[in-house]
């Protein structure tokens, strides 16, 4: 429902751009289909709770103060200013019989959020609901048992719910990113969640480790790392004691683990010439998948695994080329620039994101698969390099020096909401969404 | 008076006639022993010259000895330190490439056959090749150009004639740079293939 009503906006906001001739040019690259365009607001009463339960109220507290946050981060909401609220949460109904959606459309909240908690005998009971105020029917309505401190699973499932109602996917909200960072001292492949948040140090190599890459079940992370002196790939359970390598000379750079299967590709050296091979999780080789003389190199998969976007030289400097498994051809993608790599495809599928340096800056693109014009995401805030898919195509990690050191930061799919993902000492590169893991 | 005459004479006569008597009693005394003592003295002395000489010679060729030996330790002083000047040229002087390029230009083939003197003085050297770059760029094409770039060194090297087995490469793309500033002149000085010993 609520999609046909984003569908319908689109018209009219095609309309107000119009007026604007100066802010359509400079801005000339948004793609008109651009949900983060138009945020639908979204209002997220604190959830209620028995003002005698201490735990109850502090479990309601966070749980929405952190769905609200959530709703946020995914760049598809504003969220009503709860000073504006004609309701008092704490007294309200919440189950939908009793709301009175005109206190609601009147601060201009489209859609409501509705919560509770109940604790008994230790257990918490948390009662979610999302509501159409313009319809006024409720979409979505969930029951969620745990501990009390579950509330931070509570909002992420809750936040997957109401993001699926609005754009029909699941979100990313089970998702980590892995990313380098030499706060230690030296480069260390380190884990946060999606949000930046509870960030651990993955790798302690004290040496040098880049371009982590997470396998389709998101158990495992292959990377290349100096550990043993020379620039190898290791495969590397993310829970478990287990490691595997690929057991060939020369440089073996930037994995990129096959969708669905526990295979992987990456750039290998040993035959003199730097060459994209097939190998199994456990490194094994299966077959080249590139053959020209020079660099080829930054492997990243459709997401059905049947092509392979790729950086080569065979033109004389980095383009972007893509590989198709079935056909065996490769076609050149970009045609623009004389630097064009870091290739990304969107799980979505229809783009690709990279990272382009024109006159000495790198900033970030998309262009469709299948070619065509390149979309300009970042400009003007320093290098922006190494584009990461959210699970679910809307969102677009990155690295930027756009605050002088190199930091991690996150935008809409289409370039717009940018901000800082997380702030550590020294400097953070390479960072790599995770699919989304039902089981972390 | 006359007394006074005799006494003067006798005080003369007298240590006249004791000077003649222990005179030609000396005479006497001495005359064997002179001959013979000179002969011994003689060779006394000879033997003290010959032995002076001798050491005196000893002394000199000891000299010499020295001195050659002075001359030939200077001598194999700078040839090590010519040897550990060549050493650390070869292992100082970096080859330069230009941007987002692995091809070596006319200095950097030039630099590359004084390296492979170096090589061929010295064939139980190996020798790790790094490639490097400059920040610029991305990373992992980095990694790949820094490879291309130690590779074309060692390439040239063998065509040299230096052996295949002597020679690793190992790229650090942009991963250590020389130089961390942020202008031409510094990126240059990174864009690198750089020499160390194995």
């Amino acid at each position: 429902m609520i999609r046909r009503r984003l569908m319908f906006v689109l018209p009219v906001l095609f309309v107000l751009l119009l007026p604007w001739p100066t802010a359509a040019a400079q801005y000339n690259y948004i793609d008109i289909s651009n949900p983060f365009l138009r945020k639908t607001p979204i209002a997220v009463p604190m959830f209620k709770a028995a003002a005698q339960d201490p735990t109850a109220m502090e479990a309601a507290k966070a749980a929405s103060a952190l769905l609200e946050y959530y709703l946020d981060f995914t760049g598809y909401f504003s969220i009503s200013d709860p000073g504006a609220f004609l309701e008092d949460p704490q007294i309200m109904d919440i189950s939908g019989a009793g709301i009175r959606y005109r206190n609601w459309t009147a601060i201009g909240a489209e859609l409501l959020v509705t919560g509770g908690v109940v604790i008994r005998d230790g257990d918490a009971e948390f009662e979610l609901r999302l509501f159409d105020t313009v319809k006024e029917k409720m979409l979505v309505g969930k029951r969620y048992r745990g501990s009390p401190d579950d509330h931070r699973q509570v909002a992420r499932r809750f936040c997957s719910e109401v993001v699926f109602a609005i754009t029909g996917s699941r979100g990313f909200f089970d998702s980590k990113i892995a990313f380098v960072s030499n706060g230690s001292g030296h480069k260390e492949i380190y884990l946060c969640e999606f949000d930046g948040s509870n960030i651990t140090r993955f790798t302690h190599h004290n040496s040098i480790s880049l371009f982590p890459d997470w396998s389709s079940d998101g158990r495992w992370i292959a990377y290349t790392t100096y550990a043993d002196k020379w620039p190898r790939i290791r495969m590397q359970h993310v829970r478990e004691n287990r490691t595997a390598i690929i057991d060939k000379p020369g440089l073996q750079v930037a994995p990129a683990w096959v969708p669905g299967k526990f295979e992987l590709a990456a750039s290998l050296s040993f035959s003199g010439d730097q060459e994209i091979y097939l190998l199994t999780g456990n490194g094994k080789m299966i077959k080249r998948l590139t053959s020209s003389m020079g660099i080829d190199v930054e492997p990243t998969w459709s997401p059905d695994g049947r092509r392979m976007a790729f950086v080569s030289k065979r033109s004389g400097n980095p383009q972007l080329y893509i590989y198709d498994t079935i056909s065996n051809r490769v076609q050149r993608l970009t045609f623009e620039g004389r630097y064009n790599t870091q290739p990304s495809w969107s799980p979505k599928g229809d783009r690709i994101a990279y990272s382009a340096m024109i006159n000495g800056v790198i900033d970030i693109f998309t262009i469709n698969s299948d070619g065509g014009e390149p979309v300009q995401l970042t400009e003007n805030q320093g290098s922006n390099e190494a584009p990461t898919w959210s699970p679910d195509g809307s969102l677009i990690a990155f690295s930027s020096t756009r605050e002088g050191k190199s930091r991690l930061y996150v935008m809409t799919a289409y370039g717009t909401d940018q901000r800082r993902l997380l702030t550590l000492p020294g400097e953070q590169s390479s960072p790599k969404w995770s699919p989304n893991m039902l089981n972390p | 008076m006359k007394r006074k005459w005799i006494i003067l004479a006798m005080l003369f006569i007298i240590p006249a006639m004791l000077f003649s008597v222990s005179c030609a009693k000396k005479a006497v005394m001495t005359e064997p022993s002179t001959t013979d003592a000179s002969a011994a003295d003689e060779a006394a002395r000879q033997a003290e010259l010959e032995k002076q000489k001798a050491m005196e010679r000893e002394k000199q060729m000891e000299e010499e000895r020295l001195a050659e030996e002075r001359a030939e330790q200077l001598k194999a002083e700078s040839m090590e330190r010519d040897m550990m000047m060549a050493k650390n040229r070869f292992l100082s002087e970096n080859v330069y490439f230009d941007f987002d390029n692995a091809t070596l230009d006319y200095q950097a083939q030039e630099l590359l056959k004084q390296k492979a003197m170096w090589l061929r003085d010295f064939p139980e050297a190996n020798v790790v090749i790094e490639g490097h770059c400059d920040e610029r760029g991305t990373n992992a094409y980095n990694l790949a150009l820094g490879e291309r770039r130690a590779e074309s060194a060692k390439a040239f090297l063998v065509n040299l004639g230096i052996s295949d087995a002597r020679l690793t490469t190992i790229s650090y793309g942009e991963e250590k740079p020389l130089d961390m500033g942020q202008s031409e002149e510094s990126w240059a000085k990174n864009r690198r293939a750089a020499f160390v010993l194995e």
